[in-house]
């Protein structure tokens, strides 16, 4: 958890505001294939360290976030706004 | 003999007396004391009683760590147990009880259980109540239950108010000693936002009790000119009586304001306490460092205290311990002690050090006599101390005193800083734990950060405070404080963990009674570990967390374990630092404001008509509308449904979730969101909608109507109004931000009410302009409507929950109940009735409609009938994907299908479930579960829904119902869902 959550929007808001989605997965296509759908509905990978969570700023702008945080150390790396697109990694 | 207040001295007001009452017996104090101190200025040593052994106990401390002077303060709803005297501040009328004894404090039954203490030894729960096990229940669990807790609580409620609020600030500095203030002055003279928190009543720490000189006037008046250049300061907040209790994630400090905890009677317009969330840019611990008690026998009895505690009791407040007093230090605070002591006039007995060497050099030119390289090893008395045995070199010798302060050195309080993950790591320099003195957000400095002495503290504050506001930007300049004189700088000593020559019981945990050798017996027993040892000796467990037994326990266990206290480490430190109240964590939220209410726009016209409510959720629903003469719910209902199906009924349905959905791509949004097309829904038109999870399963139900091309009004069920809100934002935004959509939820902008029964449309073309005959206005049909001649606009919907002739009408909610007022008006010479809730559910029971009984997240659209709802046509939809899985296509799952008992006269319930005839009741011949019933008039008998295992093609077969609860059995039959105008004949009328 995170006691403030850097909103795009709104600034810093306490987590009270927000509810936490869970991983931010991007939706396969509909024809993907059952194991990638699967997937996207059930599995869940549990890593310690970077982790991208759809937040949704609930109780403020209600908009979905997408909330990358360090799981070890609850630290908030970056929020975006979830239909802003992932900048092309390097 | 015994303590007693001094004619001068000390932060009291002698000429403001406080009387106050404790166990009854009435006492007076000063203005300025703490309980604690009262009670020792009137010579009441004995303050309580401890857990286990129920030993009489007199104060150890002056402070937060206090461990024995636990009392209950106050009154009635006002009553709060296991206040600490120390903490707690005198007041005029103040009613203090001591806890943990009966019949009274100096006449304890209980305290037979020192005799007993051979069998209640560490680890004494887990041997004691295990046998015979039929014991339990009926003789340990209520022995323990009656033995456990210390103070009980009231069960009258809390008439005060609580609140929370949040703060920012660029430093928040915990601590407002000689190091907070420093910081606190530096960081706020360079014009940075500073939040200064102490936890006592007077802002100053050490420095109260403190008779070095700084600058040339007394530690005091310092504190008093730098608080009020503080407070002169715009940018900076002082909050004294203010805990912080715990630091989390993104550096928000929590802290409890106790506000008006120290009055009699409370405003009622202020709160008592204040919650408080801080969020700091950078933040200073400066909780200096607590000193620990030496373990040697009866260091428990009344008498025996802290060496600093006596300090600030003698300086603070004024009051002598004793007449004749020891001192056993293992270093050189005990000194300035001693010094203070004669200086007030009090007689030392000796100062016993466990040191060959005695005191460095200078500290002490007083007359008390040294025993050098001695120990207590034993103190002796009953309810008050009357002697110590000294052991030195093998030898022991007997001295009368009626005080005994006892300085095992000083642990740096760095609670906080471990609260997050730290963990400390022990230092034989410092013979303490210490944390990193720079973490991230949160700096220890001064004693907390193991800095001695006055002048370094002042320094160290200054520095902390230039280099974190210096990362802010701030350019702060050295605070320059004038020289200090008379201060003892107690170097570190290396700690005595086992005394020789011990006699009695050595308390560790006075708290919880744990002992010196209930540590020997968890290492010999195999629970050895730091955090093995705490769960079985329950060292460290009590409401003090072990502030003062925590780090004597470690030393014990490192010597038994025959290793260092850095390879026993500690146990975890977590919130909160000291307790706070269930008031303070509620806040606001308690009684009905625990919840908001919520009122539908008709509730008032509900009312008027005699409604009665039920709670769901938030909302209050009418749930029947009772008349004159019905003796029972179900009569009312009854003639509800009876007259909804003969006449007309009106319907409050405002609390469904309605959403509006605007945009280009609205349509195509909806095609998406729902498993059926919606598409092509034309303008005008309503559609019953299923909305799947992404899983397979159904999610919700309802219509959804097209009014323009662009502009689509959905309704949700009541429950999932707001999950269904997130759910299509988050598909407009996370999932199809391409898509030109706009939602809006306008659930509390609209009143709505179900007109349901044949009669129905003639009372209802009264208001409506626009001609709503059946071909004008069919079946789904949807639009907006003019009202009174023009007088209101409202939308029409021809939908039916009843599977009467029905339409839902929506007004602006300000007008529901003028509007509801006119339909019943003009209903009356129609026979119309107000209808609730319970009657909706016996109607559409009677037509197999679903609601969320159904709908339980186990259901995909073709157990409910609905296969064709889930479009093979569309390209995708939510769930359609996982919706092709085998099992959620079995032939075998359970199905919709209605339940009728054999003999009308017999009933059953929801919930009940589904045998074969003939199978035994046992969960493998389970066949499904009644999810609806209710009695229903038309049918003449009790009817029901249920999920049943291939349901769909059992119509006809008679069944067992079975409620396992009530060992009721009903025959019955399956059969079709719909028990009501199957053909739909009155519906499309």
């Amino acid at each position: 958890m995170a006691s403030l959550v850097p909103c795009p929007h709104c600034g810093q808001r306490p987590k009270e505001e927000f509810t936490v989605k869970g991983a931010a997965l991007a939706r396969p296509t509909a024809d993907a294939s059952p194991e990638t759908w699967f997937d996207y509905v059930y599995l869940r990978d549990n890593p310690r360290g970077l982790y991208d969570e759809y937040w949704h700023h609930t109780s403020g702008c209600r908009r979905w976030l997408v909330v990358t945080r360090d799981t070890a150390t609850h630290e908030i790396e970056g929020v975006r706004d979830a239909s802003a697109k992932k900048e092309a990694a390097e | 003999m015994t303590s007693y207040r001094l004619t001068k001295g000390g932060l009291v007001d002698r000429s403001k007396p406080l009387s106050f009452t404790f166990d009854g017996k009435r006492f007076v104090g000063l203005e300025g004391d703490s309980l604690a101190s009262a009670l020792l200025a009137n010579g009441q040593l004995l303050m309580g009683r401890s857990f286990k052994y129920h030993r009489p106990r007199g104060v150890l401390t002056a402070g937060a760590a206090e461990p024995n002077a636990l009392m209950t303060i106050g009154e009635g709803g006002r009553t709060e147990p296991n206040t600490r005297a120390t903490m707690q501040e005198l007041y005029q009328g103040l009613v203090a009880q001591s806890q943990n004894r009966w019949p009274s404090l100096d006449h304890d039954i209980g305290a037979l259980n020192s005799l007993l203490s051979p069998f209640l030894s560490a680890g004494f729960y887990y041997k004691t109540f295990m046998w015979p096990a039929a014991f339990w229940e009926k003789l340990y669990e209520p022995f323990i239950r009656k033995a456990a807790g210390l103070g009980k609580a009231s069960y009258e409620a809390d008439p005060d108010r609580y609140e929370k609020c949040w703060a920012h600030c660029d430093l928040l500095v915990i601590g407002s000693g000689a190091t907070g203030l420093a910081a606190a002055l530096t960081a706020g003279r360079a014009g940075a936002r500073v939040i200064l928190i102490d936890e006592n009543a007077t802002i100053g720490g050490g420095l109260l009790a403190e008779t070095a000189t700084i600058g040339g006037i007394s530690a005091p008046d310092f504190v008093s000119r730098t608080l009020a250049e503080l407070e002169s300061l715009p940018n900076v907040q002082v909050l004294a009586r203010t805990t912080g209790f715990g630091w989390y994630d993104g550096n928000v400090f929590g802290a409890v304001q106790r506000v008006q905890k120290h009055v009699r009677d409370p405003r009622p317009e202020v709160p008592v306490e204040r919650l408080w969330r801080i969020a700091a840019k950078q933040a200073i611990l400066a909780t200096g460092a607590e000193e620990r008690p030496l373990v040697f026998g009866g260091n428990d009895i009344p008498g025996v205290m802290m060496a600093g505690a006596m300090r600030t009791y003698l300086n603070r407040y004024g009051v002598a311990p004793g007449q004749k007093v020891a001192i056993f230090t293992t270093n050189d605070s005990g000194y300035a002690l001693a010094r203070d002591l004669e200086a007030a006039g009090v007689k030392l007995a000796a100062i016993i050090d466990s040191r060959v060497a005695g005191a460095s050099n200078g500290v002490y030119s007083g007359p008390a006599r040294i025993v050098r390289g001695g120990f207590v090893s034993d103190a002796e008395g009953g309810k008050a101390l009357s002697s110590i045995t000294v052991f030195k070199d093998g030898q022991t010798e007997k001295l009368a005193v009626d005080a005994l302060a006892m300085s095992g050195g000083l642990s740096p309080v760095i609670h906080l800083a471990c609260q997050r993950g730290g963990r400390p790591e022990w230092s034989d320099t410092h013979a303490a734990f210490i944390v990193a003195e720079d973490r991230k957000g949160l700096s220890l400095a001064g004693a907390a950060a193991t800095v001695n002495g006055l002048s370094a503290c002042l320094e160290a504050g200054v520095a902390k405070a230039i280099h974190l506001v210096g990362g802010l930007g701030f350019n702060a300049e050295r605070t320059v404080f004038g020289a200090v004189e008379g201060d003892v700088i107690p170097a570190a000593a290396k700690p005595v963990w086992n005394i020789p020559g011990i006699k009695g019981k050595a308390f560790i945990d006075y708290q919880n009674d744990v002992h010196r050798k209930d540590i020997g017996l968890a290492v010999r027993e195999g629970y050895g570990h730091v955090e093995l040892a705490k769960r079985y000796t329950t060292n460290g467990m009590a409401t003090d967390q072990g502030k003062l037994s925590n780090v004597n326990a470690i030393g014990l266990l490192a010597e038994a374990r025959g290793i260092s206290p850095a390879d026993v480490g500690t146990t975890t430190f977590r919130p909160f630092y000291t307790p706070v109240s269930f008031g303070a964590l509620a806040g606001t939220s308690h009684g009905k404001h625990f919840q908001p209410v919520r009122q539908s726009p008709l509730h008032n016209w509900a009312k008027k008509n005699g409604a009665q409510f039920v709670e769901t959720g938030l909302w209050y629903r009418s749930s029947w509308f009772p008349r004159s003469g019905e003796k029972t719910w179900r009569e009312s209902v009854d003639r509800e449904a009876k007259t909804v199906r003969l006449n007309a009924g009106l319907c409050d349905v405002s609390m469904l979730g309605k959403i509006e959905i605007t945009g280009k791509d609205a349509a195509e949004f909806l095609n998406r969101v729902y498993s059926n097309a919606f598409l092509k829904l034309p303008v005008g038109r309503a559609r019953y909608g299923l909305m799947l999870r992404e899983d397979g399963f159904i999610y919700d139900d309802g219509t959804t109507s097209r009014l323009e091309e662009n502009r689509f009004f959905m309704t949700t069920t009541t429950a999932y109004a707001a999950g269904v809100m997130n759910h299509l934002e988050f598909c407009a935004q996370a999932l199809w931000p391409d898509l030109d959509v706009r939602l809006a939820s306008v659930t509390d902008q609209w009143a709505q009410m179900a007109l349901a029964g044949p009669k129905s449309r003639a009372i209802l073309q009264t208001i409506v302009d626009e001609d709503i005959s059946n071909e004008a206005f069919p079946f789904l049909g949807a639009k907006e409507v003019s009202l009174f001649g023009g007088k209101l606009t409202g939308r029409l919907f021809r939908i039916s929950f009843s599977g009467e002739l029905a339409y839902e009408l929506a007004v602006p909610a300000g007008y529901g109940e003028s509007v509801a007022d006119a339909l019943m008006e003009i209903g009356k010479e129609h026979g119309i009735c107000a209808y609730g809730v319970e009657a909706l559910g016996v109607l559409r029971i009677e037509k197999g409609h679903v609601t969320h009984n159904e709908i339980n997240g186990t259901v995909v659209p073709a157990d409910l009938g609905f296969a064709r709802m889930a479009s093979a046509t569309k390209a995708d939809f939510i769930g359609k994907r996982m919706l092709e899985r085998e099992g959620l296509n079995d032939p075998n799952r359970h199905q919709l299908v209605g339940v009728r008992p054999l003999d009308p006269a017999t009933s059953f319930r929801s919930g009940s479930h589904i045998l074969e005839k003939g199978a035994a009741a046992t969960l493998e011949n389970d066949q499904g579960h009644i999810s609806s019933s209710c009695y229903s008039p038309h049918i003449g008998s009790t009817i029901g829904l249920a999920l049943v295992k291939r349901g769909a093609s059992r119509h006809g077969e008679e069944v067992l119902v079975w409620n396992g609860l009530r060992n009721e059995y009903t025959p019955a039959r399956l059969c079709d869902p719909v028990f009501f105008d199957p053909a739909n004949e009155k519906l499309k009328v």
